[in-house]
Parts: C-alpha cells; sequence; structure tokens
C-alpha cells in the first residue's frame, strides 16, 4: 500500500478522531485512525459491534449526528479536505460522489414511495433530467442490478420486495450517479447467505464495470475474504492491523486479528467448543491504559498494560499495532 | 370451533400479494374499519348527514332562523314548530338547522389551521433539534399550561367578540398539541435508515421534511383531525354561551343553550335541544376519531 503514491488514492482518512460529546464524558468512538482507499479496489474494514467502523464512515459522509464531531484530522477525497467544505458542497458531494448502502435493506426505503419514485429522485437530485428519462434510466439501474421484471418494479412499494431485492435497490439507488465511492455498511448482514454471496458478486461486477472504490464495513470474515483487496480490522476506535486480503488470512499477526480467525466455526476441527475471545469490547469512557485490547490478550507482557503500541510496520503493505511486532520482526 | 373453520376458508381465499399490498393502505384500513366497526361506520354517515344539512341550510329549515315572532313566544313542539320556538318566537328547529353551519365551520376550518402550523412547527422542531426545538417547545408549552378556554377567553376579550377572531383563537389554543404529535413523530422517523439513506444521496433538508417525514405521519395526523374537530366545537359553544363566541343575533349553538338556560324550567327544550345537537356532533366526531385510530395505529390493535 504505502509505496503507492498520493495520487492512486481516491479517500485518504488522515488520523482522524472523532468523539462524542456525552453528558458522562467524551467518548472516542474513532481515535486517530488513517485508512487509503485506492482507485478501483475494495477496501474492507473488519471489526467487532462498537469499534468505531460505522463512525468512521459517517465522518467521510459528514452524516454525523449531535453530539458526534470529528474533532481532528483530514478526510482527502479526490484532493479535496471533506471536513472542510460546507453543508451544500458536501450534500452536492453526497450521492454523486460519495454514496452509500445501509445494512437494514427493510428500513433503508421510505415506505410510503414506490421503489422506482425513490431512485428517481436521487438521480433527479444530481442530474438535470427529465421524469421519462430518469424512469428509463432507472429501469436501466435495476437491470443492471439483476432486478427481474424491472418495469413492473418499478412501480412496487418497498414491503412488495424481498429484502435481496431491497437490497439491490439501494444498490441501485446508491450507483445511480456512478459515484467514485461507495461505502457499504454491513450490506449483506439482514440477508441470508445465497442472497449474500449475490449481492457481494453484484457489488464487484459494478466495480469492475465502473472502477468504483468500495469501503466494506463488516464484522464477518467470509465477506472480507469473498470480495476485499485489503483489509483494516479496527479495535474500540484504532486500527490494529492492516494488510492485504492473502496475508490476512494466511498469517494474521495481531493478536485480536488471530482470536477474529479463530472463531470462525469450521467443520472439519476436532474441536468441540468455538473459541470465542475472553471478555468484551471495552468501554469507551473507561478505555484500560496501555494496549486497549491488553485485558483480553492471551501474549500481552507487563509493556501491554501500561504503554500504548503504535502501529509497527512488518511489511510493505502490512503494519500491526502490537509489541510483538515492534522490532519488525514476527 | 366455528372460529377455526372460518380461518381455513380465509386461507383458501388468501391471495398473498394483493393482500400484502393492500394491508398497508390507508384507504384499505378504513375500509376495513367500516366493515368490523360499526360505531364509526354509523358515526361517519351522520357526519356526511350533518354537513349535507349544514350546506342546505335553506332547504332542510321549516322556517326562516331570524324571524321573529313575538305572538308566539316560547311555545312548545308542534305540527307547525317541530321543537316549539324560543323567547322571540323564533323556530328552534331551523335555528339548529342553521346553527350547524357555524358549528362545522368552527370544528373545521381552525383545527385545520391549527394542524398546519402545528405540523410545519413540528416538523421543524423534530427534524432539526436543538435551539429551535427548545424555542418552540417552550412556546406550546406556555400554551399548553394555561387552562385552553381561558385562553381563549382571554383572547377574545383581547381581540374582541366576532367570528374570525375565534378562529384565531382556536388555532393559538390548538396549535401546540398538533406540534408534539408531529415532532415526536419526526423524532422517532429521523433515525430511520431510509431518512439517513435519503441524506446519504444529498437530498435537502426541507425536502427531507416535506417529502419523507410528512406522508410517514399523515396517518395520525388524520386520526388527530378527527379528535381535534370535537375539542374545536365544543369551544365555540362554550365561549358563545360564554358571550364571547358568536354574538346575537346569529344562531350558534353555544349561544342558544345560552339563551334558553333561561326557561330552563319553564320551557327546557329551547335550552335542551342545542345542547343535545352539540352532543350529537361532539360524540360522532369522537366515534369516527376513534374508529380511524384503531384502524390506521397499528399499535392499538389487539
Amino acid at each position: 500500500m504505502s509505496e503507492m503514491s498520493n495520487e492512486q488514492f481516491l479517500l485518504k482518512i488522515n488520523n482522524i478522531k472523532t468523539h462524542f460529546f456525552t453528558k458522562r464524558g467524551i467518548v472516542p468512538a474513532v481515535d486517530g485512525v488513517t485508512i487509503e482507499i485506492p482507485y478501483g479496489k475494495i477496501i474492507g474494514i473488519v471489526g467487532e459491534s462498537g469499534c468505531g467502523k460505522s463512525v468512521t464512515s459517517l465522518s467521510v459522509l459528514g452524516l454525523l449526528q449531535r453530539p458526534g464531531k470529528t474533532v481532528e484530522g483530514s478526510i482527502e477525497f479526490n484532493g479535496r479536505n471533506l471536513l472542510q467544505l460546507n453543508k451544500a458542497q458536501m450534500r452536492k458531494l453526497r450521492g454523486n460522489e460519495i454514496s452509500m448502502i445501509f445494512q437494514e435493506p427493510m428500513t433503508s426505503l421510505n415506505p410510503v414511495y414506490t421503489v422506482g419514485k425513490q431512485v428517481s429522485e436521487a438521480i433527479t437530485i444530481h442530474e438535470n433530467i427529465s421524469k421519462e428519462e430518469a424512469k428509463s434510466k432507472v429501469i436501466e439501474i435495476f437491470k443492471n442490478v439483476g432486478i427481474p421484471e424491472a418495469e413492473k418494479r418499478f412501480n412496487a412499494y418497498p414491503h412488495q420486495l424481498s429484502g435481496g431485492l431491497r437490497q439491490r435497490v439501494m444498490i441501485g439507488m446508491a450507483m445511480s450517479c456512478s459515484p467514485k465511492l461507495l461505502i457499504a455498511d454491513e450490506p449483506t448482514t439482514a440477508l441470508d447467505v445465497t442472497i449474500e454471496a449475490q449481492i457481494l458478486h453484484l457489488m464487484r461486477e459494478l466495480r469492475d464495470k465502473n472502477h468504483t472504490s468500495i469501503m466494506m464495513i463488516t464484522h464477518n470474515l467470509g465477506v472480507v475474504a469473498e470480495i476485499c483487496d485489503y483489509v483494516y480490522v479496527m479495535y474500540a476506535g484504532k486500527v490494529m492491523e492492516q494488510t492485504d486480503i492473502n496475508e490476512l488470512f494466511e498469517k494474521p499477526c495481531h493478536p485480536y486479528t488471530e482470536g477474529l480467525m479463530r472463531s470462525i466455526p469450521r467443520i472439519h476441527s476436532k474441536n468441540t467448543r468455538l473459541y470465542s475471545i475472553k471478555g468484551v469490547v471495552p468501554n469507551l469512557l473507561k478505555l484500560p491504559k496501555g494496549c486497549r485490547f491488553s485485558p483480553r490478550c492471551d501474549k500481552a507482557t507487563k509493556k501491554c498494560f501500561t504503554q500504548e503500541p503504535e502501529l509497527y510496520k512488518i511489511d510493505n503493505n502490512h503494519s500491526v499495532r502490537c509489541f510483538l511486532y515492534e522490532n519488525g520482526v514476527r | 370451533m366455528s372460529e377455526c373453520t372460518e380461518t381455513v376458508t380465509e386461507i383458501e381465499e388468501y391471495d398473498i400479494e394483493s393482500e400484502i399490498a393492500e394491508n398497508d393502505n390507508i384507504f384499505y384500513k378504513i375500509k376495513n374499519m367500516i366493515r368490523t366497526n360499526k360505531v364509526a361506520a354509523i358515526s361517519g354517515l351522520l357526519i356526511i348527514f350533518i354537513i349535507i344539512v349544514a350546506i342546505f341550510a335553506p332547504v332542510f329549515a321549516p322556517h326562516d332562523p331570524y324571524a321573529i315572532d313575538l305572538l308566539s313566544r316560547l311555545k312548545g313542539p308542534s305540527a307547525e314548530h317541530l321543537l316549539g320556538t324560543d323567547e322571540l318566537g323564533r323556530d328552534v328547529l331551523s335555528r339548529i338547522i342553521y346553527g350547524s353551519r357555524v358549528s362545522l365551520f368552527v370544528g373545521l376550518v381552525p383545527t385545520l389551521l391549527s394542524m398546519i402550523i402545528g405540523t410545519v412547527l413540528g416538523l421543524i422542531s423534530g427534524y432539526f433539534g436543538g435551539k429551535i426545538d427548545f424555542v418552540i417547545m417552550r412556546l406550546a408549552d406556555v400554551v399548553l399550561a394555561f387552562p385552553s378556554l381561558l385562553l381563549a377567553m382571554v383572547i377574545m376579550y383581547t381581540l374582541g367578540a366576532s367570528t374570525f377572531n375565534l378562529f384565531i383563537a382556536l388555532t393559538i389554543i390548538n396549535w401546540a398539541g398538533t406540534a408534539r404529535v408531529v415532532r415526536s413523530q419526526a423524532m422517532s422517523l429521523k433515525e430511520k435508515e431510509f431518512i439517513e439513506a435519503a441524506k446519504s444521496i444529498g437530498v435537502k433538508d426541507s425536502v427531507i421534511m416535506f417529502k419523507h417525514l410528512l406522508p410517514n405521519c399523515l396517518p395520525s395526523l388524520i386520526v388527530l383531525f378527527t379528535t381535534n374537530i370535537p375539542g374545536a366545537i365544543l369551544s365555540e359553544a362554550n365561549l358563545s354561551f360564554l358571550g364571547v363566541g358568536a354574538q346575537p343575533p346569529e344562531a350558534s349553538w353555544g349561544l342558544m343553550v345560552n339563551n334558553g338556560k333561561k326557561f330552563l324550567f319553564t320551557n327546557p327544550i329551547v335550552a335542551l335541544a342545542p345542547g343535545i345537537a352539540i352532543l350529537i356532533i361532539v360524540l360522532t366526531f369522537n366515534f369516527l376519531g376513534d374508529g380511524l385510530r384503531d384502524a390506521i395505529d397499528p399499535y392499538m390493535k389487539e
């Protein structure tokens, strides 16, 4: 990753800190995260619930709700710092250059409008075209994302479609203005596995066709294996490990990543009991001293409980935030 | 057992696609309500009847409601005057028929006005939150803190008694309730993913408010509308009874009760007839509102 020059990155999230200012204290949901997304690649962001994956994506889109605020860092998209854009500029960007797919296809469509009308709306906001043109474009998009009987589905209400079809509509809507970046926030979590495979296949196809970069947020390592080129593993608001997809599965380095790998059920394993990482994600208001993962880590040493590790580079494409790799050795 | 056989036949006739499509449709729900809730259906019919009578009052009224006939004062019911005459010899039935115009007008117009204002303020308040929300909601609190009748009386005394001012007074006392309902709906709706999705494709705030939030609030607004109308009608009757609403010689039911109270023991029908008219119109709107609420609000179903 690092050998690439700056121009190759569509999105550079530079050391951003997004904090939630609550009555009980400041919650550092994203605490110094750097993520780089090259053109036409699918980047996975993996982690448990509450590790800051979704907050990172919302920071990129500028859709953070009070009391959340990005207090530090920069988000460079195509050479522009998104954090410095005003509301109107941001709105123009959304849907047009960056769009997002959400987790719940059941609730991400407005129940009172037909799906055709909603996708047309997405198009007419950013493009100055007539209703008929928009309609024919929507039907074409529906065909592209594999919706059968697209003409008929144009007039369907969301509740008349299955979860898979709705997610296809959402993807169609997100892709309607051919964005440069697509943020997918657990797009397949609510779908069953056969539909999941189809949706992932569709996303990869769209990437190949339009050269769209995709930021794939998931907690499912199977999805990562299926679709991603490069992976960031996040834990409690920090990137713990970043590596390309083959390395991740061949030699996961960080004890947390290892734990994640071991907790995937395997059909041939002789152990009857599935491994699980002990403990729970720490309360972000009361982060442990030293390494955030230390209380749950099997390999933690004294140093881990007092000092915070940095991201140590162990390979060109592989960095780990763990003292085990402090000297670059494994 | 009979229930069991019923369900079986129902399943046989089940057309899944059209069922799903229609179940969420508001017209389907209303149709269903008419079929199952007889009280609400009859109330609806009565309201339609009252509206027709009010519109064609000159056709239905047997006499001129303002024609004074001092020779036949305070007569009991007779063939000529079905509900008798009042202290000036005017036909009570005709006055009630003409009075329905005032009641319906006062029931509908200020309710509509207050709901428009309340909806817009509620949407703004719920969607944006923060300082705007605080200001609007404290304003609503001020209105709601006063007994509404007292507040209306104060406004009427200050502005002077006229039908137009009555509208203003009733609008001022009624908007806050609507604003609160719409605000809470907007607050829960704006957290839904389709609103976030709309934002993520770059939809403007104003468009989100009126195109995405408002249609989703509509079912509760319809219910609120029908339940607010009787309140407005009662307020008008109250204010007219207290002498700050409609002014004589206008035929308003509240005013007629007020005039009739002097003869409550000698000729009770003069006060009772308009009183019963108020009772009927308020009850029918209430029953219809309840029926609509049960039909539309999914949480009210057993």
